[in-house]
Protein backbone atom coordinates (compact mmCIF):
# COMPACT_ATOMS: atom_id res chain seq x y z
CA UNK A 1 0.00 0.00 0.00
CA UNK A 2 1.06 3.20 -1.18
CA UNK A 3 0.17 6.54 0.85
CA UNK A 4 1.23 10.59 -0.20
CA UNK A 5 2.27 12.56 2.74
CA UNK A 6 2.39 16.11 3.17
CA UNK A 7 6.11 17.72 3.48
CA UNK A 8 7.35 17.19 7.09
CA UNK A 9 7.84 19.94 8.63
CA UNK A 10 11.02 20.03 11.17
CA UNK A 11 12.12 22.08 14.31
CA UNK A 12 8.36 23.62 15.29
CA UNK A 13 7.26 24.43 18.78
CA UNK A 14 5.70 21.56 19.22
CA UNK A 15 8.30 18.89 18.05
CA UNK A 16 10.89 21.00 19.65
CA UNK A 17 8.94 20.63 23.27
CA UNK A 18 7.51 17.22 22.33
CA UNK A 19 11.15 15.55 23.08
CA UNK A 20 11.10 17.15 26.45
CA UNK A 21 7.26 16.27 26.84
CA UNK A 22 8.62 12.37 26.02
CA UNK A 23 11.18 12.80 28.62
CA UNK A 24 8.84 13.46 31.88
CA UNK A 25 9.41 11.13 34.69
CA UNK A 26 12.88 10.44 33.85
CA UNK A 27 16.90 11.17 34.96
CA UNK A 28 19.17 13.20 32.61
CA UNK A 29 22.82 12.46 33.58
CA UNK A 30 25.57 14.59 33.05
CA UNK A 31 28.83 12.80 31.71
CA UNK A 32 32.11 14.00 30.25
CA UNK A 33 33.12 10.65 29.08
CA UNK A 34 31.70 7.85 26.39
CA UNK A 35 32.47 5.64 29.04
CA UNK A 36 30.17 7.91 31.68
CA UNK A 37 27.45 7.83 28.79
CA UNK A 38 27.13 3.99 28.87
CA UNK A 39 27.34 4.07 32.73
CA UNK A 40 23.95 6.02 32.68
CA UNK A 41 22.42 4.75 29.60
CA UNK A 42 22.48 0.96 31.48
CA UNK A 43 21.37 2.83 35.12
CA UNK A 44 18.20 4.10 33.05
CA UNK A 45 18.91 7.58 32.19
CA UNK A 46 16.20 8.96 29.41
CA UNK A 47 19.18 11.51 28.26
CA UNK A 48 23.01 12.53 29.14
CA UNK A 49 24.02 15.77 29.50
CA UNK A 50 27.50 16.05 27.92
CA UNK A 51 29.81 18.90 29.24
CA UNK A 52 33.44 19.41 29.66
CA UNK A 53 33.75 19.00 33.39
CA UNK A 54 30.91 18.35 35.88
CA UNK A 55 30.04 21.43 37.72
CA UNK A 56 31.63 20.28 41.24
CA UNK A 57 34.97 20.15 39.16
CA UNK A 58 34.50 23.60 37.30
CA UNK A 59 34.10 24.70 41.00
CA UNK A 60 36.89 23.19 42.34
CA UNK A 61 39.30 23.78 39.44
CA UNK A 62 38.22 27.24 38.16
CA UNK A 63 38.96 28.58 34.82
CA UNK A 64 36.32 29.52 31.72
CA UNK A 65 34.27 26.57 31.37
CA UNK A 66 33.28 25.89 27.58
CA UNK A 67 31.27 23.79 25.42
CA UNK A 68 32.96 19.94 24.96
CA UNK A 69 35.58 18.68 22.64
CA UNK A 70 33.01 18.24 19.46
CA UNK A 71 35.26 14.33 19.60
CA UNK A 72 33.82 13.85 23.10
CA UNK A 73 30.32 14.79 21.94
CA UNK A 74 30.58 12.50 18.77
CA UNK A 75 31.72 9.54 20.88
CA UNK A 76 28.98 10.35 23.28
CA UNK A 77 26.56 10.37 20.41
CA UNK A 78 28.18 6.98 19.44
CA UNK A 79 27.96 5.71 22.30
CA UNK A 80 24.26 5.20 23.41
CA UNK A 81 20.85 4.71 21.64
CA UNK A 82 19.42 7.59 24.00
CA UNK A 83 18.87 11.66 23.31
CA UNK A 84 21.94 13.02 23.97
CA UNK A 85 21.70 16.83 25.35
CA UNK A 86 25.36 19.07 25.32
CA UNK A 87 25.79 22.50 26.78
CA UNK A 88 26.61 25.66 25.57
CA UNK A 89 27.78 29.10 27.11
CA UNK A 90 24.98 31.62 27.78
CA UNK A 91 24.53 33.49 24.59
CA UNK A 92 27.16 31.56 22.70
CA UNK A 93 25.06 31.07 19.20
CA UNK A 94 27.68 29.38 17.24
CA UNK A 95 28.58 26.85 20.12
CA UNK A 96 25.15 26.31 19.87
CA UNK A 97 25.51 26.40 15.77
CA UNK A 98 28.51 24.04 16.21
CA UNK A 99 25.93 21.18 18.57
CA UNK A 100 23.23 21.36 16.19
CA UNK A 101 25.98 20.80 13.34
CA UNK A 102 27.06 17.83 15.53
CA UNK A 103 23.68 16.24 16.08
CA UNK A 104 23.10 16.53 19.71
CA UNK A 105 18.96 16.08 20.20
CA UNK A 106 19.27 19.28 22.84
CA UNK A 107 21.34 22.05 23.90
CA UNK A 108 21.24 23.36 27.24
CA UNK A 109 21.95 27.53 27.52
CA UNK A 110 23.74 26.80 30.51
CA UNK A 111 24.89 29.05 33.39
CA UNK A 112 27.30 26.07 34.72
CA UNK A 113 29.58 27.10 32.08
CA UNK A 114 31.22 30.51 31.91
CA UNK A 115 28.86 32.99 30.02
CA UNK A 116 29.90 34.24 26.49
CA UNK A 117 27.87 37.74 27.24
CA UNK A 118 26.44 39.51 29.66
CA UNK A 119 22.87 41.39 28.13
CA UNK A 120 21.65 38.86 25.34
CA UNK A 121 20.95 35.00 25.89
CA UNK A 122 20.59 32.95 22.54
CA UNK A 123 18.10 33.45 19.78
CA UNK A 124 16.75 30.26 20.43
CA UNK A 125 13.82 29.97 17.79
CA UNK A 126 16.06 30.10 14.91
CA UNK A 127 17.16 26.87 15.62
CA UNK A 128 15.83 23.19 14.75
CA UNK A 129 17.34 21.51 17.77
CA UNK A 130 15.65 22.67 20.81
CA UNK A 131 16.97 24.39 23.76
CA UNK A 132 16.88 23.97 27.62
CA UNK A 133 17.14 26.65 29.91
CA UNK A 134 17.81 27.34 33.16
CA UNK A 135 15.14 29.43 35.91
CA UNK A 136 15.53 30.85 39.16
CA UNK A 137 11.50 32.41 38.96
CA UNK A 138 9.00 32.66 36.64
CA UNK A 139 9.66 35.64 35.02
CA UNK A 140 13.25 34.03 34.36
CA UNK A 141 11.48 31.42 32.57
CA UNK A 142 9.15 33.26 30.39
CA UNK A 143 12.07 34.88 28.86
CA UNK A 144 13.39 31.81 28.05
CA UNK A 145 10.25 30.44 26.60
CA UNK A 146 10.15 33.73 24.68
CA UNK A 147 13.31 33.67 22.76
CA UNK A 148 12.50 30.07 21.84
CA UNK A 149 13.37 27.88 25.02
CA UNK A 150 11.22 24.30 24.73
CA UNK A 151 11.85 23.43 28.19
CA UNK A 152 12.82 24.74 31.31
CA UNK A 153 14.69 23.37 34.53
CA UNK A 154 15.70 24.73 37.66
CA UNK A 155 18.82 26.39 38.22
CA UNK A 156 19.59 25.10 41.73
CA UNK A 157 23.30 25.54 42.67
CA UNK A 158 24.96 23.21 40.64
CA UNK A 159 28.31 21.04 41.40
CA UNK A 160 27.04 21.37 45.45
CA UNK A 161 25.04 18.41 46.13
CA UNK A 162 23.00 21.07 48.52
CA UNK A 163 19.46 21.07 46.95
CA UNK A 164 17.81 23.65 48.99
CA UNK A 165 18.29 26.01 46.05
CA UNK A 166 16.55 23.87 44.16
CA UNK A 167 14.08 23.37 46.15
CA UNK A 168 13.77 27.39 46.22
CA UNK A 169 13.24 28.19 42.91
CA UNK A 170 10.92 25.05 42.16
CA UNK A 171 8.83 26.55 45.39
CA UNK A 172 9.14 30.25 43.73
CA UNK A 173 8.12 29.22 40.03
CA UNK A 174 5.27 27.01 40.83
CA UNK A 175 3.95 29.58 43.93
CA UNK A 176 4.11 32.43 41.09
CA UNK A 177 2.27 30.06 38.65
CA UNK A 178 -0.54 29.86 41.56
CA UNK A 179 -0.41 33.47 41.88
CA UNK A 180 -1.03 34.34 38.61
CA UNK A 181 -3.93 31.87 38.21
CA UNK A 182 -5.55 32.74 41.07
CA UNK A 183 -5.22 36.79 39.47
CA UNK A 184 -7.19 34.95 36.55
CA UNK A 185 -9.77 33.93 38.28
CA UNK A 186 -10.11 37.01 40.41
CA UNK A 187 -9.17 40.31 38.62
CA UNK A 188 -7.65 39.27 35.05
CA UNK A 189 -7.58 42.80 34.56
CA UNK A 190 -4.16 42.93 36.66
CA UNK A 191 -2.94 40.51 34.56
CA UNK A 192 -1.33 43.15 32.84
CA UNK A 193 0.45 44.82 35.77
CA UNK A 194 2.00 41.12 36.24
CA UNK A 195 3.36 41.03 32.77
CA UNK A 196 4.93 43.75 33.65
CA UNK A 197 6.63 42.79 36.76
CA UNK A 198 7.62 39.40 35.54
CA UNK A 199 9.12 40.89 32.39
CA UNK A 200 7.41 39.22 29.90
CA UNK A 201 5.08 39.12 27.24
CA UNK A 202 1.62 39.54 28.65
CA UNK A 203 -0.14 37.12 26.13
CA UNK A 204 2.85 34.53 27.33
CA UNK A 205 1.58 35.56 31.00
CA UNK A 206 -2.28 35.12 30.31
CA UNK A 207 -1.65 31.61 28.94
CA UNK A 208 0.37 30.33 31.89
CA UNK A 209 -2.37 31.87 34.21
CA UNK A 210 -4.95 30.73 32.50
CA UNK A 211 -3.80 26.78 31.94
CA UNK A 212 -2.01 27.02 35.46
CA UNK A 213 1.02 25.25 34.03
CA UNK A 214 4.20 26.41 31.78
CA UNK A 215 3.59 25.69 28.22
CA UNK A 216 6.74 23.47 28.37
CA UNK A 217 8.08 20.69 30.85
CA UNK A 218 9.37 21.66 33.83
CA UNK A 219 12.65 19.98 34.99
CA UNK A 220 14.96 20.48 38.28
CA UNK A 221 18.64 20.82 38.23
CA UNK A 222 21.66 22.10 40.64
CA UNK A 223 22.28 19.89 43.87
CA UNK A 224 20.38 16.42 43.25
CA UNK A 225 22.57 14.08 45.20
CA UNK A 226 20.60 11.30 46.32
CA UNK A 227 17.16 9.22 45.46
CA UNK A 228 14.89 10.98 48.05
CA UNK A 229 16.17 14.35 46.55
CA UNK A 230 15.16 13.32 43.51
CA UNK A 231 11.98 12.21 44.62
CA UNK A 232 10.98 15.07 46.57
CA UNK A 233 11.57 17.14 43.71
CA UNK A 234 8.57 15.19 41.77
CA UNK A 235 6.64 15.18 44.38
CA UNK A 236 7.10 19.08 44.87
CA UNK A 237 5.93 19.35 40.90
CA UNK A 238 8.96 18.60 38.74
CA UNK A 239 8.35 16.62 35.82
CA UNK A 240 11.93 15.00 36.17
CA UNK A 241 15.57 15.89 37.15
CA UNK A 242 18.66 16.51 36.27
CA UNK A 243 21.53 15.29 38.09
CA UNK A 244 25.15 16.38 37.42
CA UNK A 245 28.17 15.70 39.78
CA UNK A 246 25.74 14.13 41.84
CA UNK A 247 26.25 10.78 40.17
CA UNK A 248 29.77 10.53 39.15
CA UNK A 249 31.12 12.05 42.02
CA UNK A 250 29.95 9.82 44.44
CA UNK A 251 30.99 6.30 45.86
CA UNK A 252 29.35 3.67 43.63
CA UNK A 253 28.17 6.23 40.30
CA UNK A 254 25.53 2.55 38.34
CA UNK A 255 24.33 1.91 41.44
CA UNK A 256 23.45 5.24 42.75
CA UNK A 257 22.23 6.54 39.39
CA UNK A 258 19.71 3.61 39.25
CA UNK A 259 18.39 4.37 42.31
CA UNK A 260 17.94 8.05 41.34
CA UNK A 261 15.97 6.91 38.18
CA UNK A 262 13.97 4.30 40.65
CA UNK A 263 13.16 6.82 42.89
CA UNK A 264 12.01 9.37 40.24
CA UNK A 265 9.96 7.25 39.00
CA UNK A 266 8.41 5.82 42.24
CA UNK A 267 8.58 9.35 43.99
CA UNK A 268 5.45 8.67 46.01
CA UNK A 269 6.14 5.28 47.34
CA UNK A 270 8.42 5.87 50.28
CA UNK A 271 8.88 1.74 50.83
CA UNK A 272 10.56 1.65 47.49
CA UNK A 273 12.81 5.02 47.97
CA UNK A 274 13.72 3.17 51.14
CA UNK A 275 15.10 0.01 49.40
CA UNK A 276 16.47 1.70 46.54
CA UNK A 277 18.44 4.25 49.09
CA UNK A 278 20.20 1.22 51.03
CA UNK A 279 23.75 0.35 50.20
CA UNK A 280 24.79 3.27 47.78
CA UNK A 281 27.74 4.33 49.79
CA UNK A 282 28.98 7.49 49.57
CA UNK A 283 27.15 10.22 48.30
CA UNK A 284 29.00 13.26 46.73
CA UNK A 285 30.58 15.33 49.44
CA UNK A 286 29.15 18.40 48.60
CA UNK A 287 29.02 21.65 50.19
CA UNK A 288 26.88 24.24 51.83
CA UNK A 289 25.30 26.89 49.15
CA UNK A 290 25.43 29.35 52.05
CA UNK A 291 29.11 28.26 52.19
CA UNK A 292 29.40 29.06 48.28
CA UNK A 293 30.64 33.45 48.26
CA UNK A 294 28.06 35.56 45.86
CA UNK A 295 30.26 36.00 42.96
CA UNK A 296 30.96 31.97 42.60
CA UNK A 297 26.96 31.51 42.76
CA UNK A 298 26.14 29.91 38.84
CA UNK A 299 22.52 30.06 39.46
CA UNK A 300 23.31 34.06 39.41
CA UNK A 301 24.52 33.82 35.78
CA UNK A 302 21.68 34.81 33.38
CA UNK A 303 19.08 37.39 33.79
CA UNK B 1 -2.78 4.52 30.95
CA UNK B 2 1.00 3.35 31.65
CA UNK B 3 2.26 5.92 33.89
CA UNK B 4 5.67 4.89 34.67
CA UNK B 5 7.67 7.53 32.71
CA UNK B 6 7.01 9.74 29.41
CA UNK B 7 3.98 11.56 27.28
CA UNK B 8 1.52 10.26 29.81
CA UNK B 9 -0.57 13.59 30.07
CA UNK B 10 -0.95 14.22 26.44
CA UNK B 11 -2.77 11.10 26.03
CA UNK B 12 -5.34 11.27 29.21
CA UNK B 13 -6.23 14.86 27.48
CA UNK B 14 -7.01 12.81 24.63
CA UNK B 15 -9.28 10.77 26.06
CA UNK B 16 -10.86 13.22 28.52
CA UNK B 17 -11.83 15.02 25.15
CA UNK B 18 -13.35 11.66 24.04
CA UNK B 19 -15.31 11.26 27.22
CA UNK B 20 -13.42 8.21 28.65
CA UNK B 21 -11.85 8.29 32.39
CA UNK B 22 -8.39 7.53 32.31
CA UNK B 23 -6.59 6.06 34.92
CA UNK B 24 -2.82 5.53 35.61
CA UNK B 25 -1.52 2.06 35.49
CA UNK B 26 1.97 2.54 37.94
CA UNK B 27 1.38 -1.07 39.70
CA UNK B 28 0.37 -4.74 39.06
CA UNK B 29 -2.40 -4.14 40.52
CA UNK B 30 -3.60 -0.99 38.77
CA UNK B 31 -4.12 -4.22 35.80
CA UNK B 32 -5.39 -6.62 37.34
CA UNK B 33 -6.82 -6.38 41.31
CA UNK B 34 -8.81 -8.79 43.56
CA UNK B 35 -11.79 -8.05 41.64
CA UNK B 36 -10.37 -9.23 37.98
CA UNK B 37 -9.00 -7.12 35.10
CA UNK B 38 -9.57 -3.20 36.11
CA UNK B 39 -9.14 -1.90 32.70
CA UNK B 40 -11.47 -1.28 29.24
CA UNK B 41 -8.57 -0.71 27.46
CA UNK B 42 -5.10 -0.05 27.62
CA UNK B 43 -2.40 3.26 26.09
CA UNK B 44 1.29 2.59 26.39
CA UNK B 45 2.93 5.95 25.55
CA UNK B 46 5.83 7.61 23.98
CA UNK B 47 8.64 8.05 26.54
CA UNK B 48 12.41 6.61 26.40
CA UNK B 49 11.59 2.98 25.33
CA UNK B 50 14.60 1.54 27.18
CA UNK B 51 13.95 3.10 30.59
CA UNK B 52 10.03 2.42 30.22
CA UNK B 53 11.20 -1.62 29.41
CA UNK B 54 13.55 -1.36 32.20
CA UNK B 55 10.73 -0.05 34.51
CA UNK B 56 7.90 -2.49 33.62
CA UNK B 57 10.08 -5.77 34.89
CA UNK B 58 11.49 -3.55 37.84
CA UNK B 59 7.69 -2.88 39.22
CA UNK B 60 6.14 -6.48 38.26
CA UNK B 61 4.21 -4.64 35.36
CA UNK B 62 5.32 -7.30 32.27
CA UNK B 63 3.18 -10.45 33.75
CA UNK B 64 0.23 -8.08 34.16
CA UNK B 65 0.27 -6.39 31.19
CA UNK B 66 1.08 -9.33 29.18
CA UNK B 67 -2.10 -11.72 30.79
CA UNK B 68 -4.21 -8.53 29.64
CA UNK B 69 -2.88 -7.90 26.19
CA UNK B 70 -2.47 -11.21 24.72
CA UNK B 71 -6.09 -11.71 26.23
CA UNK B 72 -7.52 -9.29 23.66
CA UNK B 73 -7.66 -5.94 26.08
CA UNK B 74 -7.62 -3.29 23.21
CA UNK B 75 -4.46 -1.47 23.28
CA UNK B 76 -2.98 1.73 21.41
CA UNK B 77 1.05 1.67 21.83
CA UNK B 78 2.73 4.58 20.23
CA UNK B 79 6.47 5.05 19.77
CA UNK B 80 8.05 3.62 23.18
CA UNK B 81 5.18 1.73 24.02
CA UNK B 82 5.02 -0.12 20.48
CA UNK B 83 8.90 -0.57 21.27
CA UNK B 84 7.17 -2.34 24.22
CA UNK B 85 5.29 -4.78 22.09
CA UNK B 86 7.33 -5.65 19.68
CA UNK B 87 9.00 -9.21 19.08
CA UNK B 88 12.21 -7.84 18.60
CA UNK B 89 13.81 -4.69 18.56
CA UNK B 90 16.64 -3.63 16.22
CA UNK B 91 19.75 -0.68 17.65
CA UNK B 92 18.45 -1.69 21.38
CA UNK B 93 20.10 0.18 24.32
CA UNK B 94 21.98 -2.56 26.43
CA UNK B 95 20.00 -5.29 27.97
CA UNK B 96 17.14 -3.92 26.37
CA UNK B 97 13.90 -6.38 26.27
CA UNK B 98 10.62 -6.08 25.17
CA UNK B 99 6.83 -7.53 25.91
CA UNK B 100 6.85 -9.54 22.57
CA UNK B 101 3.21 -9.63 21.82
CA UNK B 102 3.18 -7.60 18.62
CA UNK B 103 4.66 -9.47 15.75
CA UNK B 104 6.52 -7.02 14.27
CA UNK B 105 10.06 -6.25 14.23
CA UNK B 106 10.71 -2.14 15.62
CA UNK B 107 14.18 0.07 14.79
CA UNK B 108 14.60 2.40 17.59
CA UNK B 109 15.17 5.84 16.49
CA UNK B 110 15.37 5.21 12.80
CA UNK B 111 14.90 8.91 11.43
CA UNK B 112 18.13 10.15 12.86
CA UNK B 113 18.59 12.87 15.42
CA UNK B 114 16.47 15.32 17.57
CA UNK B 115 16.81 17.84 14.01
CA UNK B 116 15.12 15.30 11.51
CA UNK B 117 12.30 15.00 13.95
CA UNK B 118 9.16 16.83 12.02
CA UNK B 119 5.12 16.73 11.85
CA UNK B 120 3.14 15.27 9.56
CA UNK B 121 0.50 14.98 8.06
CA UNK B 122 -0.14 10.68 7.72
CA UNK B 123 -2.39 8.98 5.38
CA UNK B 124 -3.57 5.96 7.15
CA UNK B 125 -5.86 3.33 6.25
CA UNK B 126 -8.32 4.36 8.63
CA UNK B 127 -8.24 8.34 7.34
CA UNK B 128 -5.63 10.88 7.56
CA UNK B 129 -4.18 12.47 10.98
CA UNK B 130 -2.07 15.08 11.87
CA UNK B 131 1.26 13.44 14.06
CA UNK B 132 4.52 14.20 15.36
CA UNK B 133 7.10 11.93 14.61
CA UNK B 134 9.85 11.96 17.25
CA UNK B 135 12.77 10.35 17.27
CA UNK B 136 10.56 8.04 15.99
CA UNK B 137 10.97 3.96 15.57
CA UNK B 138 10.08 2.12 11.82
CA UNK B 139 8.90 -1.02 11.65
CA UNK B 140 11.04 -3.04 9.52
CA UNK B 141 8.60 -6.18 9.47
CA UNK B 142 4.79 -7.34 9.53
CA UNK B 143 4.18 -10.38 10.90
CA UNK B 144 1.51 -12.47 8.61
CA UNK B 145 -1.59 -11.72 10.77
CA UNK B 146 -0.55 -7.66 11.34
CA UNK B 147 -2.08 -5.11 9.15
CA UNK B 148 -0.17 -2.11 7.92
CA UNK B 149 -2.29 1.03 8.46
CA UNK B 150 0.45 4.13 7.37
CA UNK B 151 3.66 4.47 5.95
CA UNK B 152 5.96 7.16 5.91
CA UNK B 153 9.49 8.47 4.17
CA UNK B 154 8.87 4.79 2.29
CA UNK B 155 9.08 2.87 6.01
CA UNK B 156 5.88 1.34 8.08
CA UNK B 157 4.78 3.56 11.15
CA UNK B 158 1.44 2.12 11.78
CA UNK B 159 0.22 -1.37 12.05
CA UNK B 160 -3.05 -3.18 13.79
CA UNK B 161 -4.36 -6.33 14.52
CA UNK B 162 -7.50 -7.29 15.93
CA UNK B 163 -7.31 -5.95 19.57
CA UNK B 164 -3.51 -3.58 19.34
CA UNK B 165 -2.63 -0.57 17.44
CA UNK B 166 0.50 0.22 17.03
CA UNK B 167 2.16 3.70 15.98
CA UNK B 168 5.69 4.89 15.59
CA UNK B 169 4.28 8.57 15.92
CA UNK B 170 2.48 10.74 18.48
CA UNK B 171 -0.71 11.54 17.43
CA UNK B 172 -1.51 12.81 21.23
CA UNK B 173 1.03 15.62 20.89
CA UNK B 174 -1.00 17.26 17.97
CA UNK B 175 -4.49 15.77 19.78
CA UNK B 176 -5.59 14.12 16.79
CA UNK B 177 -8.11 11.79 18.07
CA UNK B 178 -8.58 9.30 15.08
CA UNK B 179 -6.82 6.48 16.74
CA UNK B 180 -7.82 7.24 20.48
CA UNK B 181 -11.63 7.04 19.08
CA UNK B 182 -10.72 3.64 17.31
CA UNK B 183 -9.32 2.25 20.55
CA UNK B 184 -12.58 3.22 22.55
CA UNK B 185 -14.91 1.60 19.80
CA UNK B 186 -12.80 -1.78 20.31
CA UNK B 187 -13.31 -1.61 23.71
CA UNK B 188 -16.98 -0.46 23.39
CA UNK B 189 -17.42 -3.50 21.41
CA UNK B 190 -15.44 -5.79 23.51
CA UNK B 191 -17.74 -4.31 26.21
CA UNK B 192 -21.16 -5.18 24.32
CA UNK B 193 -20.18 -7.83 22.12
CA UNK B 194 -24.18 -8.83 21.40
CA UNK B 195 -25.27 -5.31 20.53
CA UNK B 196 -22.07 -5.23 17.95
Amino acid sequence: MTHVNDAPRTGTTLIKSGLAEMLKGGVIMDVVTPEQARIAEDAGAVAVMALERVPADIRAQGGVARMSDPDLISGIIDAVTIPVMAKARIGHFVEAQVLQQLGVDYIDESEVLSPAGYAHHIDKGRFTVPFVCGATNLGEALRRITEGAAMIRSKGEAGTGDVSEATRHLRTIRGEIAGLQATWRSNPDELYVAAKNLQAPYELVRRVAEQGALPVVLFVAGGVATPADAAMMMQLGADGVFVGSGIFKSGDPAQRAAAIVAATAGHDDPELIARVSRGLGAAMVGINVADVPTPHRLAERGW
Amino acid sequence: MLALQGGVREHCAVLEGLGAEPVLVRRPDDVIGPDGVRLDALVLPGGESSVIDRLVSSVGLDGPLKRVITDGLPTLATCAGLILLAVAVLDPAPGQQSLQLLDVDVRRNAFGPQRASAEVRLSSSWGPAEVAFIRAPAIERVGPDVAVLAEHAGRVVGVATASVIGLACHPELTGATLFHRRLLDLAESRRRPLSA
